[in-house]
């Protein structure tokens, strides 16, 4: 062993030059094995005993409709193994003309837009039909057709109302109570913090549903289940790292990573929401918006609860209000502008990792602040402020769920 | 939130819109408030057309409502002009007895043709052509056809006349696989306007992808001293004959995605084929259409003309019209009749005749008769 220790010594120094050259070596030799193997495939065809004669795989998703003066338009995803050619266009079973925008075939995860100067009705269902080179056909439904929002300052506006009314109002509402919480005690206190434990979990366990059923129906070429899970995994990773690295957040940070949280799931909210407005949704009553703002004002008490053993600026509460139910507008906005499932399906996932997050940080800060750590969650203000999360936001959630 | 997107989802189905609208006014009412409804009836901005809809180019007569673009018939190797009057007469022999032999020869080919702009289909073919040859015998004759099956399935014909059960083209009596040939032989009777396709199994597939064609027996004014001009008229060849115009027209349809429901309908194949490029009709001279209907899936068919009344012979085995003064006629699968009408007191134009399944006219089965002074 004596022996080997300075040959080990002598050999390593002067080997350093040629072994970064064999490093580079064994770098280019998988590469260069990439090569031939592609070369092989491409020349030789070997594997053409696996062409069966069936067509290529076709595939076509719609990814927005547009309804105007001028007819029908819509946007067309390819997804197929082979370019794909769209050859006609019908409306409820009748050949249409059509104007393709780039016209040409459609590589694989190519778009294009197809224009139809239809003369579509108001308020009734009509149905798209591609037909490709190859006679496969895809469809798909308009099922009540009105004209699709264009951005005036009035319809930008009336989005913006109904994302205040649905996303900051309540938050708004929900801060307004931080006065006559500030007394509480640590019972009280505990049941605050579980209560905003519980209202999180439920609107994590929505939005990442959310997400995932609107990834269904995103392109296959966006593999839109992995894609959410990546992402809320990600965000949550990202948001952990982030907020400790000045120790586990507290006061302020927490409440405004809360804020930050359901801001995010808001804006993929939103996005969902503008794009059913575009796709064609009649208009929300007064009731059922009064049930969203009743909904969404525990969001409120849930920011206010880390901050009542501080005493924070009073322009706080305007800026995490803004943070947590701002995004709504924004989302409405974009989503009713420029939808596409896969960015609302992203923006969902997101939110539910940034919410993982402060699950996390707000049963860390309960058990710290409590001082028994998880012993705490056995207590009775905690069982019962986690129940009163789940259920009211459950309860309230029945005055709008159809 | 989610509930939002949720609500305005169930909302998008037009049941859904309208027990939710009855659901937001009870809302309204107990929050006192009529604010916020948006009445989805107010405006109508769906009926204005985009500019140039409905009035360019070819667009001019049927609105936007047409297949984009042209079929290559040279690819094709059919033109759907001609086959209104490619008539396939066989060759013509003399048996010992006098009589006459007609030998008709058809080989079976699997082919891909262009059934809209576009759009290809996998087609089993007569001859390579969809419909088959227009057959054309004359009442009496002996016939042959000599079937020679270069497809990849087992095919046959079946002809719609009188014949014997060897000859029926049945599995067992005419169905051969690929490579083998057959002779169907049989006498051409009785006249009238018929058709052949494959009775290989299973039905629809063998006569959706292409196998069928028209059969036309010409009556023998010999034979019918009593209508011996209506017989003459109708005899391919002589002069009588000549004063028609003669066209024949196979009704078919295209099941491009393979679901049992047809994607093109049209006469002779080609959707739109005839509106695209119109079929010229001489003013003075009387019209007859050899009209099958061919279509698979949808029980029945059907020819409306436009603008004017035609005589009708069901099955073309009678001499005398079996409807008369019609302007449409239904036929279900596998039926077929003789149209005779004449565009002499009208005025030169394009005259439509279509399906009046909408459905079907909508899908490609549209067509223009263009009436003029002379025809070149």
């Amino acid at each position: 062993m004596n022996d080997a220790h300075p040959f080990d010594e002598a050999a390593s120094t002067p080997t350093e030059a040629p072994r970064s050259r064999a490093t580079l070596v064994w770098l280019l030799l998988p590469l260069m094995a990439l090569a031939l193997a592609t070369a092989w495939l491409v020349t030789a065809d070997p594997l053409r005993s696996f062409d069966n004669g069936a067509p290529p795989v076709e595939n076509l998703t719609f990814e927005r409709t547009v309804l105007s003066q001028d007819g029908i338009d819509v946007l067309v995803r390819a997804g197929g193994s082979d370019p794909m050619i769209i050859a006609q266009a019908l409306v409820d079973d009748a050949y249409w003309e059509f104007v393709q925008e780039p016209s040409g075939q459609l590589a694989r995860g190519e778009t294009a837009w197809i224009q139809l100067p239809y003369p579509w009705v108001q308020g009734e269902a009509h149905v798209v039909t591609i037909i490709t080179s190859t006679g496969a056909t895809f469809e798909h439904e308009i099922p009540v057709a009105v004209p699709t929002p264009v951005p005036t300052t009035g319809s930008l506006v009336s989005q913006a109302l109904l994302g205040a009314f649905v996303g900051i109002v309540p938050v708004a509402i929900g801060l307004m109570f931080y006065p006559a919480l500030r007394g509480v005690g640590r019972a009280g206190m505990n049941f605050l913090l579980a209560m905003t434990v519980g209202l999180l979990v439920f609107l994590m366990i929505d939005a990442a549903g959310e997400a995932l059923e609107i990834a269904s129906e995103a392109a296959a070429i966006f593999q839109g289940r992995v894609m959410v899970v990546l992402a809320g995994a990600a965000s949550f990773l990202l948001l952990m790292a982030v907020g400790r690295r000045s120790g586990t957040p507290a006061g302020f940070t927490l409440a405004t990573f809360i804020a930050l949280g359901i801001g995010l799931h808001n804006l993929g909210e939103g996005l969902a929401i503008g794009a059913a407005f575009a796709s064609g949704a009649a208009g929300l009553g007064t009731f059922l918006v009064l049930g969203f703002t009743i909904h969404n004002i525990t969001e409120g008490i849930g920011i206010a609860a880390p901050m009542l053993k501080s005493r924070p600026a009073l322009w706080v509460f305007p800026a995490l209000t803004l943070v947590a139910g701002g995004p709504a507008v924004l989302g409405l906005w974009i989503g009713s502008l420029a939808y596409a499932p896969q960015w609302s399906a992203l923006a969902l996932a997101i939110g539910a990792g940034a919410i993982l997050q402060v699950v996390v940080e707000v049963t860390a800060y309960l058990m710290k602040a409590d001082g028994r750590g998880a012993v705490a969650f056995s207590s009775w203000p905690v069982l019962s402020g986690l129940a009163f999360g789940v259920v009211s936001m459950y309860a309230t959630a029945m005055l709008v769920k159809i | 939130m989610g509930e939002i997107t949720d609500w305005l989802r169930v909302k998008l189905s037009r049941r859904g819109m309208l027990g939710a609208g009855i659901l937001a006014a009870g809302g309204s009412a107990v929050a006192a408030t009529g604010a916020a409804q948006q009445s989805s009836r107010t405006e109508h901005p769906g009926r204005t057309a985009r500019t140039g809809m409905g009035s360019a180019g070819h667009g001019s007569r049927h609105g936007a409502m047409m297949t984009v673009g042209e079929v290559d018939e040279e690819l094709n190797g059919f033109d759907t002009m001609k086959m209104l009057t490619d008539w396939e007469v066989g060759t013509v022999s003399r048996l010992p007895d006098g009589r006459v032999l007609r030998t008709f020869e058809i080989d079976a080919v699997d082919k891909e043709i262009e059934i809209a702009p576009g759009v290809m289909f996998p087609a089993w073919t007569y001859n390579g052509r969809v419909p088959g040859p227009a057959l054309r015998a004359t009442e009496g004759e002996k016939l042959k056809i000599v079937f020679r099956n270069f497809g990849s399935h087992p095919h046959s014909i079946h002809c719609h006349n009188i014949h014997s059960a060897r000859m029926d083209g049945i599995p067992g009596a005419g169905v051969i696989g690929p490579g083998e040939e057959f002779v169907y032989e049989f006498d051409a009777t009785p006249f009238g306007c018929h058709l052949y396709h494959c009775h290989a199994l299973p039905l629809k597939r063998h006569i959706h992808k292409g196998l069928y064609g028209l059969f036309v027996i010409d009556p023998d004014p010999t034979l019918h001293p009593e209508h011996a001009d209506v017989a003459r008229s109708r005899l391919l060849g002589t002069p009588e004959n000549a004063e028609w115009q003669e066209l024949a027209m196979v009704m078919n349809g295209f099941d491009t995605n393979f679901d049992d429901e047809n994607e093109v309908y049209a006469v002779n194949t080609i959707a739109h084929a005839y509106m695209k490029r119109p079929i010229a009709i001489r003013r003075d001279k009387p019209v007859r259409v050899y009209l099958v209907n061919a279509v698979e899936f949808d029980p029945i068919n059907s020819l409306h003309l436009h603008a004017n009344f035609f005589d009708y012979y069901d099955h073309g085995t009678t001499l005398t019209p079996t409807l008369r003064t019609v302007d449409t006629v239904m036929q279900c699968q596998g039926q077929r009749g003789i149209l005779e009408f004449s565009f002499a007191d009208h005025e030169p134009g394009l005259y439509m005749f279509h399906a009046h399944q909408s459905e079907f006219a909508e899908l490609g089965w549209m067509s223009f008769f263009d009436v003029r002074e002379a025809v070149a």
